[in-house]
């Protein structure tokens, strides 16, 4: 078995000020450059479930390790720092900051993170090469990488988000429904570029949509609601 | 990575420059206004500590030493009493004296006051840094009903030498009681001052005691009547004057030259010393001046505010723009950084537009301020209490800033990666 880029373990969650439980997973394990396709209608907890993953949000009960620690062993500086080393993130859209150029928003994590920064280096020679390899990778023109992020389509600002998460070639990326502001023909094109990326970079990817059409191309799907005992839904789908 | 931060903070503004530009816009303001309420006052006070230099005493009948200084030198108000002419003439040849300047006051022209003097006022009397009076059109006194004008009675009252102007008794802007029957000639006008010299209408000694020959207690004797043929025989020393303004051979000696005159037996006198005088009043005076510069401050205070909510309100908007940061590995504690850079920048921005603005308001401005008020703005020295006003502008404005900063630590925070918008 491979080993795990992050495990999951009798995780229970509920928001501040309220009784019932949000989240209570028993087991879910993802292997390094494994692909998952996370599904399961809106309000199930996925969204949490991601802000859990990425240490945004703490469990009261349960663990969450990623790359082999675990989020509550560390102060919150601290998983800031850890997961912007290990971990790539895509929205559903508005994923730039409109007034950088395309070019210093794929660039913005490595300013961040010395870790991404000397590994998206040493993989290509210069942080420009990095950027280059991975816009290229993405299908974006170079006419486009020094134009404000603003003056993009959704389509492309989406593949921007992708360089973006993948360069220094963190262990996680975690996109969330990002092809749900896309039309079908440029969320295959989106899927078909994400998915080789994240093989180049072997980075692990959490994929999230309601769309199970596109389940089929990941390594694994599960449905939201049926590893979560707390889902109301839980009946119909198991 | 601070560096970057610098950049994010510079785009993300400009992104919003208009909003931003408003704040910095008033920011600007009240800048222009701190800085310049203390210019102003700074000058002001220059130009009126120099009403008088070079004058060692006062020397009056005793009464107040403000309300000494007040009709001696800026002409404002009345002596209760006044110096007989005999004591002037101990004055002069008291030891140590140099030079006395006699004044006599009580009429005016237009509003403006009468100065009776002798030639000596145009000799010795100093204003500013030492300078002189100096005569910019015309000739001196030479006779009995000549005057010389202060630069802005003549400029106001459009005289050139050679016009011919009428006294009036008492400082009445009303001409009820008119010295009509001996007109007098301008024979000169002198050149601006700055100082209540400008205001002041100068005649001699000898020709304030003409006007006064048939007056008695403030009214002209019924039925009698010397004209002006007639006063030129008459020996018109004068029988009193209202001050004296007293030049020592050494400064040292002012405080002995002082107690002499405070001891005067012949009749009560007293004498001040001019600077010391000018600051009691200034203190008095200087009440309208606080006032001022706390108005500014508030101006300060509510443009800082206006600071804050313009960026309060802005943050709602910018929640998507933290998360996305937040996505990237901003910390919180970035973003904090962020808002602070931002608020800065504002800051710094309109300080120094408020700045060029002064300068450039001065420039412009600063011919009309010295013609209108006799105020010279002098920019190119910065008081000290102007650097501490800039000093504390900054650090109120980044201080200012760390409340949107603090909730925008507390959003990126709450929202971590996915803002509820």
């Amino acid at each position: 078995m491979r080993e795990a880029i992050f495990e999951i373990d009798e995780l229970r969650f509920a928001w501040p000020g309220s009784s019932t439980l949000c989240l209570d997973i028993d087991a879910l394990r993802v292997a390094k450059g494994e692909t998952l396709f996370l599904f399961g209608p809106s309000g199930c907890g996925k969204s949490t479930l991601l802000a859990l993953i990425a240490g945004v949000l703490l469990p009261q009960h349960g663990r969450v390790r990623l790359d082999g620690r675990d989020w509550a062993d560390m102060p919150a500086a601290r998983r800031d720092r850890y997961r912007v080393d290990r971990v790539g993130y895509i929205f559903q859209q508005f994923n730039l900051l409109p007034y950088l150029s395309v070019r210093h928003n794929v660039l913005a994590p490595c300013r961040f993170s010395t870790t991404r920064r000397q590994s998206a280096v040493q993989q290509y020679g210069s942080e420009a090469a990095a950027v280059a390899y991975w816009l290229d990778g993405m299908g974006l023109s170079s006419t486009l990488w020094d134009r404000p992020a603003r003056d993009l389509s959704v389509g492309q600002q989406q593949r921007v988000a992708a360089a973006r998460a993948l360069i220094g070639k963190p262990a996680l990326v975690i996109a969330d429904e990002p092809t749900s502001a896309l039309d079908e023909q440029r969320r295959d094109d989106f899927l078909d570029l994400l998915l080789s990326a994240c093989r180049t970079a072997d980075s692990a990817l959490v994929f999230v949509s309601h769309d199970l059409r596109t389940a089929e191309r990941f390594e694994r799907a599960v449905a939201v609601p049926q590893i979560n005992r707390a889902s109301m839904d839980n009946e119909a789908w198991a | 990575m601070i560096r970057f931060l610098w950049t994010l903070a510079w785009h993300s503004a400009w992104n919003r420059r208009f909003t931003l530009a408003l704040t910095m816009g008033s920011i600007a303001l009240s800048t222009f206004m701190l800085l310049g309420a203390e210019r102003i006052r700074t000058d002001i006070r220059d130009s009126f500590t120099s009403a008088v230099s070079g004058t060692d005493l006062i020397v009056g009948a005793r009464t107040g030493s403000v309300q000494l200084l007040l009709y001696a030198v800026f002409h404002v108000g009345a002596a209760t009493n006044n110096i007989r002419w005999s004591t002037v003439q101990a004055l002069a040849s008291q030891r140590g004296v140099r030079w006395i300047i006699p004044l006599s006051l009580g009429d005016s022209h237009r509003g403006f006051p009468v100065l009776g003097t002798t030639t000596d006022y145009f000799k010795h009397f100093r204003y500013g840094e030492r300078q002189s009076l100096r005569i910019a059109q015309g000739l001196p006194l030479s006779d009995l009903f000549d005057a010389m004008l202060g630069a802005e009675v003549a400029a106001r009252l459009g005289y050139q030498p050679g016009d011919r102007i009428v006294l009036s008794h008492g400082s009445g802007e009303l001409d009820l009681s008119q010295h009509a029957d001996k007109p007098f000639v301008v024979r000169g006008i002198l050149a601006p001052t700055g100082t209540p010299v400008d205001r002041t209408v100068h005649i001699s000694l000898q020709a304030m005691e003409a006007l006064h020959v048939d007056w008695i207690a403030g009214m002209p004797l019924r039925g009698q009547h010397t004209d002006a043929k007639e006063l030129r025989q008459m020996d018109l020393t004068p029988r009193a004057v209202t001050a004296v303004l007293v030049g020592l051979e050494s400064r040292s000696g002012v405080f002995s030259a002082q107690r002499t005159i405070n001891t005067f037996s012949a009749e009560p006198l007293m004498a001040i010393l001019p600077g010391v005088a000018l600051d009691e009043l200034w203190d008095v005076i200087g009440m309208g001046e606080k006032a001022l510069m706390l108005m500014s401050a508030l101006v300060a205070l509510v443009s800082l505010a206006g600071l804050v909510s313009v960026v309060m309100a802005g943050l709602n908007e910018r929640r998507r723009e933290l998360a996305v940061l937040r996505a990237v590995g901003a910390s919180p504690w970035d973003v904090l950084i962020l808002l602070m850079i931002e608020g800065a920048m504002v800051t710094i921005g309109g300080v120094l537009l408020g700045i060029v603005g002064l300068a450039i308001a001065a420039t412009v401005l600063g011919p009309w301020l010295q013609s209108r008020f006799g105020l010279t703005l002098d920019l190119a020295h910065p008081t000290d209490l102007q650097w501490q006003l800039l000093v504390s502008l900054v650090m109120a404005g980044c201080l200012a800033s760390l409340v949107p900063g603090w909730r925008a630590y507390r959003l990126s925070l709450s929202d971590g990666l996915s803002p509820r918008s």
